[in-house]
């Protein structure tokens, strides 16, 4: 399967989205940048995390109204699926891709720490190499990573099993309502998610419980041996 | 020309770390009795022609397509 990352001006997680792409897709992603109208063939759209434009207005509040977006909103409409980490899951949420918005952390610091995460949902097309309910350690860096959403919506979410994964064990670092820490559009097609599971896929990073995010998103079937 | 306020503010219900922080810093300078604070923003607009009311609209569309995310911020225009 082809992957593509989405640079924007402010971007400093794309680096290594590229790198875990490149090594666990064995090819590396087309790039694009935010002022192009057209993406090439893929099956993969990766919106990665950083500081696009500056945070300024809100975050992502900018970068969701750049020119590559409705390009995404139409692929992702056909069904190509779309993958945003930290930066890009408010990128995705201001877009209206996903339901609700990413507010200022409730501690109002910037939390870089790991955390725990459980599998809430391991029927979606990025989290079929989890089992449900399967606890993973994960990294997170954000300041505005407090998901927050309506009742009405929320219950939508939760009802409709798009939450992909919850803070477990007491590890919410940012005061996100029902623990959650990524969710999926309704046709599941769409995963954002505050946590870095590209910086957590060799022994080198302290363990690869990222990786399985990637290989279930590619299609890989898991090597034992790689 | 048209000059507008806008006014951003967090929804009723919406946690706002930052406003409970300043009152909290209000609280350390000696100023008693705030009972709460909520933070928010203002956008100073000034916009061509002189038709106010198109100018309010354009100005609440605005709001709705990029000055607020109305998921946790209302807002109002003010035309000055």
């Amino acid at each position: 399967m082809k992957s593509t990352v989405i640079q924007f001006p402010g971007s400093n997680r794309d680096r290594d989205m590229i790198a875990a792409l490149t090594k666990i897709n064995g090819e590396a992603p087309s790039l694009v940048w935010h002022t192009d109208t057209e993406i090439p063939a893929t099956d993969l759209i990766v919106v990665p995390g950083g500081f696009s434009y500056g945070d300024y207005l809100r975050s992502g509040a900018i970068a969701a109204r750049s020119p590559v977006m409705a390009e995404i909103a139409k692929r992702a409409e056909q069904g190509v699926r779309v993958l945003g980490v930290c930066n890009g899951f408010q990128i995705l949420t201001e877009a209206g891709l996903l339901p609700g918005a990413l507010m200022r952390n409730a501690g109002i610091r910037f939390v870089c720490t790991n955390v725990k995460l459980k599998v809430e949902n391991a029927d979606t097309v990025f989290t079929n190499q989890y089992s449900r309910g399967e606890i993973i350690p994960c990294p997170v860096a954000h300041h505005d990573g407090n998901y927050f959403a309506d009742s009405t919506t929320l219950k939508q979410i939760e009802d409709n099993g798009q939450v992909a994964f919850r803070y477990a064990e007491e590890t919410n670092p940012n005061g996100s309502v029902n623990d959650i820490a990524g969710i999926t559009n309704k046709t599941g097609n769409i995963l954002g998610m505050m946590p870095h599971p590209e910086n957590l896929i060799e022994a080198d990073h302290g363990g690869d419980a990222g990786r399985a995010l990637f290989t279930s998103a590619l299609n890989i079937v898991a090597n034992e041996a790689a | 020309m048209i000059k507008a306020r806008v006014t951003v503010t967090l929804k009723n219900g919406v946690l706002d770390p930052q406003g409970k922080a300043i009152k909290g810093g209000l609280g350390a300078l000696g100023f008693e009795g705030v009972e709460s604070v909520r933070q928010g923003k203002v956008f100073d607009l000034s916009v061509a022609g002189d038709d106010a009311k198109a100018a309010e609209k354009s100005i609440s569309n605005m709001c709705e397509k990029l000055l607020a995310n109305t998921v946790i911020e209302n807002y109002s225009v003010e035309i000055l």
